[in-house]
């Protein structure tokens, strides 16, 4: 056990963990000290100095968030020095900052902005250096703005993309007054080997690096009398749309967002989560037939392990980063893309619409979903599939735009068809879920009977340990998959793209042999996504993982081949799983791409 | 493969393909090329196994590494406090003036280069400035162009 500390702050005892900053101290007796740069995802980076605190007895300021806590430590975080200090450190910022707040999309959710406000930035500022630095707004992406007139430099991006990603594609460049955070070249976002993913726009503190949003269009079909606006909701919008709109972390807002979406307008509210269910009945084939393609004919054009397909994050970085294995990834579509391609073809004929006026809108967690709706493979309806791609925070702004009291809206029901769907299709949105989801629905396809495990919770993949494996034993299995009788199958769920690749990499040199993968590109999975609330940290998404489990364990169908409309929609419409028209509607195929 | 393939994968077998060997091998490059070029620095990150992000913002943090093509002469003056004191931005001026470019860049005819450095280890003589290897120190405006003349003739001379 470590060694425990006694310090005081602020003349408060504190008895802490040998190892702990001052910073964290602090936050056990509940003293808040300002920080930019420090994020408790990501290593210390100490760059900001805005949580200076002063050490009784020495003249220099420290920052507390890289300084370890010693014995008989004496340290005041509100001291006039401090004062005056951190006011200092807050208007050089302000000095080096394109400040529109009026304007800009972080208005009332920035770190630097809520600071400038506690201390009254202004009286006797710094010059503005802003018009005098050329600086570079890109909003080539379809996904992300990146603002370098917004950005005060901590590096928190850049660590993200480093620690929890492994990707690099942000660096800091040139040093100095020039110094800058920069892609490859400083080519623009979609050129390079970002992949979307978003874990930086939840960790940048100010509007620097932002969401690409759609909700102007949006509100333009919303308010067109032609249009007919079918929207969809993934299953982990509705475990955090909450914590946007007042509401505590871990809430189930199901019923709510649906009421919400009908106020806002939109002619049919309808759920990701019913094609979540159909991704598992044809990914989950998909498994099956390439164990039998292997195993009994011995194909070797097919190949194993197969990964899962639904995180478009993790799509764009493997294409980028292990192009050799594009073949291994599953060739059905996201939830999200199964929807689009179905709501213009099969849905938009069912309830008389001409899909060219229909608009097709999704709630995700997420921003890769923006660049996967915008693919040019997409558009299986002969439009594209998917129009716009809002974020669970956008669609929080519009519902405070529309001005309604999110809290007190009674709970309200999706609408069907395309509205239902089992509780494997809501855990879709935790790491780990798509794999528990298909173990479901795989299993009692082989045997005949439920997955061997107590409610049906296979908690071996459940969790926000880096990389889970679980190895599943099938016995007793049906005559027509008797090749599987006893046979072993090695599953691995891995979470946040550095684990991704650590699983890949052992893939690659032959040191670990699954079957099926499950990669989720953010942290703790879609509930950690991109286009989540912000902010994250390891105990919000736990709380939200909680959620959803919850949500599960409340859902009167737990497994996907038992969603009524999945088995109606391939009676009436796809016939039979992998067959011609899913071929058409639900697959894609995937493209090689530079590894920078 | 690519002679800048080839260029880079001798570089990492001589300086070893850990993140130390970063450097030496950008290095390496310039005073192959003179400038580390898009390509150099993909084959650098593919070499070494990290981003090209990276390897871009290690070779623009340094003023010696260059990743846009130079002049034949690359001027380097000293930006730092104590020849800035001396007077190093008239000195600046005068280079423009004489070589009708702004300071980073690189004249029509491909001949001259004008860049800022950091402290040269000279501030007891400051200004001072470097032109490839050769240090100029104690600069006046009169000398810069002085300098600058004797390189054109030179250059005239040779051709
Ligand atoms: S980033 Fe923050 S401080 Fe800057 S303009 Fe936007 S809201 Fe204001
Ligand atoms: S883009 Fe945002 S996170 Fe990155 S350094 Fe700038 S302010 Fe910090
Ligand atoms: S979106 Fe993801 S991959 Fe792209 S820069 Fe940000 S953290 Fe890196
Ligand atoms: S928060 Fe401590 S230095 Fe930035
Ligand atoms: S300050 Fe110019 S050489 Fe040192």
């Amino acid at each position: 056990m470590a060694e425990k500390i006694n310090l005081k702050i602020d003349n408060i005892a504190v008895n802490i963990d040998e190892g702990s900053t001052i910073l964290e101290a602090a936050q056990k007796i509940n003293i808040r000290i300002p920080t930019l740069c420090y994020h408790e995802d990501l290593c210390v980076a100490g760059n900001c100095r805005v949580c200076m605190v002063e050490q009784v007895g020495s003249d220099r300021l420290i920052p507390s968030c890289a300084m370890p806590v010693s014995e008989g430590m004496e340290i005041m975080t509100n001291s006039l020095k401090v004062r005056s200090a951190r006011k200092q450190v807050v208007e050089l910022l302000v000095s080096e900052h394109r400040a529109e707040c009026t304007r800009c999309y972080k208005n009332g959710k920035c770190e630097l902005q809520d600071l400038s406000s506690e201390y009254i930035v202004g009286e006797n500022g710094y010059i503005d250096l802003i018009p005098l630095k050329g600086y570079s707004i890109d909003n080539f992406s379809p996904s992300i703005i990146k603002d370098d007139s917004k950005c005060i430099r901590c590096q928190r991006c850049v660590r993200t993309c480093n620690e929890l990603q492994n990707i690099g594609a942000l660096s800091v460049a040139y040093k100095g007054e020039h110094m800058k955070i920069s892609s490859f070249y400083e080519k623009p976002m979609y050129e390079v080997v970002c992949t979307n993913c978003g874990q930086c726009i939840n960790r940048c503190p100010t509007g620097a690096l932002t969401e690409k949003t759609y909700f102007d269009e949006v509100w333009s079909a919303l308010n067109s009398e032609k249009k007919h606006v079918v929207v969809q909701t993934a299953p982990a919008v509705r475990i955090a749309l909450g914590e946007a709109l007042g509401m505590p972390v871990g809430e189930i807002v199901t019923g709510k967002l649906v009421a919400a979406l009908r106020r806002l307008g939109f002619n049919s509210v309808l759920d990701t989560d019913f094609t979540a269910d159909l991704t598992i009945i044809e990914e989950g084939n998909e498994l099956l037939q390439r164990l039998k393609k292997v195993l009994v004919d011995g194909d070797t054009s097919v190949k194993l392990p197969l990964t899962t397909s639904c995180s478009p994050g993790w799509v764009k970085f493997i294409e980028h980063a292990f192009p050799e294995y594009l073949e291994n990834v599953s060739t059905a579509k996201s939830p999200q893309q199964m929807f689009g391609a179905l709501a213009k073809t099969f849905y938009a004929k069912k309830i008389g619409v001409e899909p060219e006026n229909m608009v097709s809108i999704s709630v995700m967690p997420c921003t890769a979903k923006k660049y996967e709706a915008d693919r040019p493979e997409m558009r299986s309806s002969g439009y594209k599939d998917v129009d716009y791609v809002l974020t669970t925070r956008e669609l929080a702004l519009m519902i405070k735009q529309a001005g309604i009291d999110f809290s007190s809206l009674p709970d309200d029901e999706y609408d069907s068809i395309m509205g239902e769907s089992s509780g494997a299709a809501v855990i879709f949105g935790a790491t780990g879920g798509v794999m528990e989801a298909a173990l479901r629905t795989a299993y009692e396809v082989v045997t005949g009977r439920e997955v061997p495990f107590k409610n049906l919770n296979i908690t071996a993949v459940r969790g926000m340990e880096d990389v889970k494996e679980a190895t599943i034993k099938i016995e007793n299995v049906l005559p027509e998959w008797s090749f599987l009788e006893g046979a072993e199958l090695k599953t691995c769920v891995a979470h946040g793209l550095s684990n991704a690749k650590k699983v890949m990499e052992a893939v690659r040199d032959g040191k670990a042999e699954y079957h099926f993968i499950e990669i989720m590109a953010c942290p703790g999975g879609c509930l950690g996504g991109g286009g989540q609330p912000i902010p994250t940290s390891l105990a919000i998404r736990k709380q939200r993982s909680k959620a959803i489990y919850e949500e599960d364990s409340l859902k009167p169908i737990r497994k996907s081949h038992e969603n009524p409309e999945v088995i109606h929609i391939y009676e009436e419409f796809l016939k039979e799983p992998l067959g011609e028209k899913s071929h058409e509607l639900l697959h894609t195929h995937y493209t090689k791409r530079n590894r920078y | 493969m690519t002679a800048v393939k080839q260029l880079v994968k001798g570089l990492a077998e001589q300086h070893g393909r850990n993140e130390e060997s970063l450097l030496p091998i950008l290095q390496g490059i310039v005073s192959q090329e003179q400038h580390i070029s898009e390509d150099a620095m993909v084959e650098v990150a593919r070499e070494l196994n990290i981003s090209a992000a990276q390897v871009y913002g290690t070779a623009t943090f340094y003023s010696f590494l260059h990743t846009k093509p130079l002049g034949k002469f690359v001027i380097r003056v000293c930006k730092t406090i104590t020849c800035m004191m001396h007077g190093k931005n008239q000195i600046i001026k005068e280079l423009e003036t004489v070589l009708k470019i702004n300071l980073g860049e690189t004249t029509h005819d491909g001949k001259f280069t004008l860049l800022e450095t950091n402290c040269l280890g000279q501030c007891h003589k400051g200004p001072a400035m470097l032109i490839n290897d050769k240090p100029y120190t104690q600069l006046t405006p009169e000398k810069v162009r002085e300098i600058i003349m004797m390189y054109r003739h030179e250059e005239v001379r040779a051709n």
